[in-house]
């Protein structure tokens, strides 16, 4: 996995709430046996006509948008259905970071595996990015992991938190399989004891 | 460790949680043993190159279990399938399969199904087992008392390889429900009612319990139901104690514990209720009397009403961004303020998918409409079965004969258009009354517009031709 530590780019604004996974990537497109791809039908039936021309109006239609590697959107963002391909066609599309009020529980833990940075900050702070980003949208904005820091100019100046072990994961660009295997001896321990306490559960 | 009587009183959960936990860092961060892994072929085959790609044989191969379900026709399979893209995705789980030793319920399987119809159906769920799936409904689970969450591919992977997650304990949210249900109310409008009040991020984060006698009087069927939609409130689990009910519907399971297994288990599951003076982070109360048939009239499943309502205008929310969102939805669906629900005329009846596309949900719509025929205005009535065992019962039962008369299409079991992967979709503009669990933008297919409800109320719907009160409908 590539590592995440310091991203600067065009941060676009999605002003949208409850954004599912269904209008992230409609289900046609789960049909694909790669990761790869999916870029070009990401917000499929927001973003384009019924005849496949782009709606002027989508945000990430809009020069310099449309080269964002940010966005910034409503609450609940990536709510439905644990379809990684949802951030697979999101990160494809070149955006490796994701500001939003809240996001769903599932579309948030997918990203972190494949190397996104998804942030929570309270509303006021994104109503400010998003005026920000509709004001000056060729401005970069500016995400430092390591330090948990959102800057752009002299405006912008925010702190975010982040879980501690996601963290890391991104800063070194690890793969959880593999952090996992390392704890082979302890998942061994729990299933020679519970073979005994559960053992139903190892007989069929 | 295991339901340690001298600890602080803990919730069902807490219990299920704590008798997986493997290991915990300083910072917080769980490794947690999974018993159980359905595997489907949409969210696994690149979990499984994955495996390919670094070397990694399938830690646990009986853990797991494979269906195909998303893609598969719901019409004649005699000819296999004919979409060259869901045939490759659907001969790519059964190589996969065969390659890492997994069990498959293969396309012309009787046992054949959701994958969250047969697990249950074979007793491969059961009470206080981690399960977890790469599809979101995953939750269904959890109405056995098991901690049972989707996951997405990467996870899939991860399970594959090591038969463990890495997770964070969540908050824990208690609904708890009391009193008896009114006539023509259903599992499905007790949770369709949970949502509309505490929203769908009103769960994010959480892992729900739902308690109280109303849940307690519900089937396991009935249970399932309400798990299943546990995640359209935002939680990713949703757990009911185990009791006689689930113990007598596990109970002679193809894959249920045996002899003096059984009874060990049965211990073991008696132990798995919420302590007396356990906490939860956040509690929400409704009263069954209060539930009414409900409804599903915008586009996300928090908005719903009960049928006796109107459709609401953007005014009608305090929220800006709501009112926005509103605003948006009335216009996708078509819908004028002031409307009564009732006079909402429909074109399609879809009756299945994994929130109620079993045997108890056919029987409640074969009720409903025997002797009767679906209204001339509805131009398609499918009914698909959760799992071929469930059709075959509903044969046996007569059930088929009776929707068949009525003039729905009795199908073959799968997703359907619950997501409108296979060729079951609705057409742009065609309006559905169906029992599924979601209502998004184009979820029934480019353009369609969606109302959940339970089966009963579908079942009215078909007859009438529009949205229906099932009470006025049985009077």
């Amino acid at each position: 996995m590539d590592k995440f530590t310091t991203l600067s780019g065009i941060a676009a604004p999605l002003r949208m709430i409850n954004v599912d996974t269904d209008v992230i990537l409609p289900k046609q497109y789960l049909k694909v046996i790669t990761r790869h791809g999916l870029g070009q039908y990401a917000f499929e039936e927001i973003r384009y006509h019924e005849d496949g021309t782009p709606k002027e109006d989508f945000i990430l239609n809009k020069p310099p948008y449309d080269k964002a590697e940010i966005l910034i959107t409503g609450e609940n963002f990536g709510s439905g259905s644990s379809r990684e391909h949802a951030p697979w066609a999101i990160l494809d599309l070149g955006i490796k970071c994701i500001i939003a009020p809240s996001f769903a529980d599932i579309f948030y833990n997918n990203s972190f595996k494949n190397g996104m940075l998804l942030i929570e900050l309270p509303l006021d702070q994104i109503d400010a990015l998003m005026n920000e980003a509709e004001e000056n949208p060729e401005a970069p904005l500016n995400i430092d992991l390591e330090n948990q820091t959102i800057t752009r100019g002299n405006q912008i100046n925010f702190d975010f938190d982040i879980d501690a072990h996601k963290k890391h994961c991104l800063l070194n660009g690890l793969d959880d399989i593999g952090l996992t295997l390392e704890k082979k001896a302890h998942i061994t321990d729990y299933e020679t004891n519970d073979k005994t306490k559960r053992s139903w559960l190892y007989k069929s | 460790m295991p339901n340690d009587t001298s600890q602080n009183p803990r919730t069902l959960y807490q219990k299920v949680w704590d008798d997986h936990v493997i290991h915990t860092d300083d910072n917080g961060t769980s490794l947690i043993y999974i018993d159980r892994h359905l595997v489907h072929e949409v969210t696994s085959p690149q979990a499984f190159e994955g495996l390919r790609l670094a070397n990694r044989p399938v830690h646990s191969p009986k853990a797991t279990l494979a269906v195909c379900d998303h893609n598969v026709p719901t019409t004649d399979r005699a000819n296999g399938i004919t979409e060259p893209e869901s045939r490759l995705q659907v001969e790519t789980l059964y190589k996969n399969c065969e390659e890492f030793g997994i069990d498959l319920f293969d396309m012309n399987d009787k046992r054949q199904g959701i994958v969250h119809i047969i697990g249950p159906e074979q007793g491969f769920s059961q009470p206080g087992m981690t399960i977890v799936c790469g599809d979101s409904h995953t939750s269904t689970h959890g109405a056995f008392g098991a901690l049972a969450f989707g996951i997405g591919t990467s996870e899939v992977e991860h399970v594959l390889a090591t038969q463990t997650l890495i997770q964070k304990q969540s908050k824990s949210m208690r609904v708890t429900v009391n009193g008896d249900l009114s006539e023509g109310v259903t599992a499905k409008d007790i949770i369709l009612s949970i949502i509309g009040q505490i929203g769908t991020a009103g769960g994010t984060g959480h892992v729900i319990e739902y308690a109280g006698d109303t849940i307690r009087a519900l089937s396991m069927e009935g249970r399932m139901t309400m798990c299943n939609m546990s995640i359209e409130a935002g939680a990713r689990a949703g757990m009911i104690a185990p009791d006689d009910t689930t113990i007598q519907y596990i109970k002679g399971r193809p894959m249920a514990p045996k002899g003096t297994e059984w009874d060990k288990a049965i211990a073991y599951w008696k132990t798995l209720q919420t302590d007396d003076g356990a906490t939860y982070d956040t509690e929400v109360i409704l009263d069954a009397k209060d539930i009414a048939p409900t409804v599903s009239w915008g586009t996300t499943p928090e908005d719903i009403l009960p049928i006796t309502g109107n459709v609401p205008a953007p005014s009608d929310f305090d929220d800006p961004k709501k009112q926005q969102s509103v605003a948006r939805m009335l216009d996708y669906m078509d819908l004028k303020a002031g409307t009564k629900l009732t006079d909402i005329k429909l074109d399609k009846i879809f009756i299945g998918s994994c929130t109620n596309g079993r045997i108890e949900d056919l029987r409640s719509v074969a009720a409903v409409v025997k002797g009767k025929k679906i209204a001339e205005n509805i131009k398609l009535a499918m009914v698909v079965p959760g799992s071929g065992l469930v059709k075959q019962m509903a044969e046996d039962e007569g059930i088929a004969d009776i929707l068949i008369a009525a003039g729905f299409e009795w199908r073959e079991p799968g997703c359907s258009m619950c997501l409108a992967m296979n060729a079951d979709k609705l057409l742009a503009g065609e309006r559905c009354a169906s029992t599924s669990n979601r209502n998004f933008e184009g979820r029934q297919g480019r353009g369609g517009r969606t109302h959940l409800m339970s089966p009963a109320m579908a079942a009215a719907a078909a007859i009438t031709g529009h949205l229906t009160d099932i009470r006025e409908f049985n009077a």
